[in-house]
């Protein structure tokens, strides 16, 4: 079994060394042949499912836009995205006053009052670790696999910031049991649930609008499609590198949220988050923010939909599975399409 | 007037020392092109004037103040503008967005000045939302200078404008470039096609391992016997 594996993977490894372009086409059709194939089955056999991927979906998505961008503009894997994202939730937890409900959602005005003091102080607070740790390291010319692992200690710190304040149990926003409603096709919803979508939504949108119709949007591309030309353009990129860390770890602030209104908030959720958010990220290819939310919508269904198709053998049926999933979905493109769908050659 | 000039320049990549003092200088509405054999140090040099090389010796003056180590956007605010030989636009951004790239750094209304650029290019005017990737080689050297002229430079530094580029679209390109020269832009310019470059320089300069070997009004060097044999071909 494994010996076949091994052997199929060389296989592939070596039509691709052989062929660039044609296994690159062929990669990514498949890509997509498989992927439909699932949603298929998924919308036939596993509506519930299909329907919670969406909304785990939007919420990686928001993360895997900030990495793409990140990874785009300043040119280096951002580890510590995940960590920020929890950040961000608990940020929410501790802003987060008063009761109430907004309609039939389980929290109160309280918690977007909430949910814009984490966008600030998650903005803010990137632009700050920039200014500590990355910026310094920049200046000295610091290879893309230094600045990685550097956000990896960032990462580290910030975990450990959260155990400090917040100690390791798990936290909600808002006790108690809220009830899901029934939709056409035997689906349900918690109100809570549309929220989470409809605010990610709104927020791409805006990312979409920002990146091309703003001046500092179109920056952000030229930075990212070619950085030395846009240095010999005289473009400001310390201000560029800014704004990218503004939207970044505001984005981030706003998925850590959803993600602690969907489930709940746990220090290490952000280190796990990290699998799923690179492989939405590298799926689209990386500096593609239309790619990520593609890739994160897949991976957050496949995730789902993977864990709910009851079928004898793994990974199906079981939830312990959802990360392999997403993992498996990593090498995948890796091995078959390395540019992602989305990205440039 | 005397608008740019670079005095003795030592510059190149790390430990490596390619210019070993090198002067030039660039009159007020000049076409300055600089020839030389491959490795000559031509676009290091270039390089070295916009700020993209620190120097390790020698002053660069530009419009009589002393920029030698200033960092390109300085230059840029200042109103000397560099387009590098390759890959000088931004592929994935629109024609459009390429030139709002190259007004930046504006804060004022530079619609006027858009329409200006365009004019000069009618080619890059009739489609400015296609993207700059799927335009030809020749188009996009023109949107490369297109982008250079948003800031209304002084002085536009190009690093082998013709380089790679169909024989019919080098004439267009050598006639845009004279024709950005008669709007009141001097042009320091670094060339390949030496006889084409020089025919229509006011000056030039012959770089040999990274000294200045030669110098001389464009005709003059065209006519040199020592040019003649080493770098146009006989």
């Amino acid at each position: 079994m494994v010996q076949a594996v091994t052997s199929a993977v060389a296989r592939v490894a070596r039509i691709r060394q052989d062929y660039p372009q044609i296994a690159d086409a062929i990669g990514g059709a498949s890509l997509w042949v498989l992927f439909g194939v699932l949603l298929v089955v998924s919308v036939i056999d596993a509506r519930q499912y299909l329907v919670t991927g969406i909304i785990v979906g939007s919420i990686i998505a928001l993360g895997a836009i900030g990495i793409t961008l990140i990874y785009g503009v300043l040119k280096f894997a951002h580890f510590a995205h995940g960590d920020m994202m929890m950040f961000g939730a608990y940020v929410a937890l501790f802003a987060l006053v008063g009761g109430g409900r907004i309609g039939p959602l389980s929290f109160g005005w309280g918690m977007i009052f909430a949910i814009f003091v984490a966008m600030a102080v998650l903005g803010v607070g990137s632009i700050a670790i920039d200014r500590v740790v990355y910026r310094p390291l920049r200046q000295r010319g610091s290879s893309s696999v230094v600045l990685a692992i550097a956000s990896l200690g960032v990462a580290i710190v910030l975990r450990a910031i959260m155990l400090l304040w917040w100690g390791p149990d798990q936290q909600l926003y808002v006790s108690g049991i809220h009830p899901a409603r029934e939709f056409p096709f035997d689906i349900k919803l918690k109100p809570d649930h549309i929220f989470i979508v409809a605010t990610a939504l709104v927020l791409m949108a805006l990312v979409y609008l920002l990146l091309f119709r703003t001046k500092m949007g179109k920056a952000m591309r030229a930075m990212s499609d070619n950085a030395d030309l846009a240095r010999v353009a005289g473009i400001d990129t310390e201000l560029v590198f800014m704004w990218t860390w503004v939207i970044g770890g505001a984005l981030a602030a706003v998925a850590g949220i959803l993600l602690g209104i969907q489930s709940n908030l746990k220090p290490e959720l952000g280190f796990i988050l990290l699998l799923p958010l690179f492989a939405s990220a590298i799926l689209g290819g990386l500096g593609s923010p239309q790619g990520a939310l593609v890739g994160a919508m897949i991976v957050g269904i496949s995730q789902e939909v993977v864990v709910g198709i009851d079928l004898p053998f793994p990974p199906f049926g079981v939830p312990g599975y959802k990360p392999a999933v997403a993992f498996g979905i990593l090498i995948l493109i890796l091995l078959v399409r390395p540019r992602g769908l989305f990205g440039r050659t | 007037m005397t608008v740019l000039e670079a005095r003795e320049v030592v510059s190149g990549y790390g430990e490596v020392e390619i210019l070993h003092g090198v002067s030039i200088k660039v009159e007020e509405g000049e076409v300055v092109t600089i020839i030389g054999p491959n490795g000559a140090g031509k676009s290091t040099l270039m390089k070295s004037i916009f700020g993209l090389l620190p120097l390790k010796g020698g002053r660069v003056v530009f419009r009589e103040e002393d920029v030698t180590g200033r960092p390109p956007q300085a230059m840029v605010r200042k109103g000397m503008c560099y387009v590098p030989q390759s890959d000088n636009v931004f592929s994935s951004l629109t024609i459009q967005e390429n030139l709002e790239m190259g007004a930046f750094i504006r804060r004022d209304n530079y619609r006027a000045r858009m329409e200006e650029v365009y004019a000069l290019f009618p080619d890059l005017a009739a489609r400015p939302h296609e993207r700059a990737g799927k335009l030809s080689g020749g188009q996009r050297q023109m949107l490369a200078l297109a982008r250079a002229l948003m800031l209304e430079p002084r002085v536009l530094l190009l690093d082998e404008p013709s380089a790679s580029l169909a024989p019919n679209m080098v004439e267009h390109v050598f006639a845009k470039i004279l024709e950005i020269n008669r709007s009141g832009v001097a042009i320091l310019m670094v060339e390949q096609n030496a006889r084409h470059a020089l025919g229509l320089s006011h000056r030039g300069y012959v770089l040999a391992m990274g000294q200045n070997r030669l110098e001389g009004s464009g005709e003059g060097l065209l006519n040199n016997d020592e040019v003649g044999k080493l770098y146009l071909g006989g």
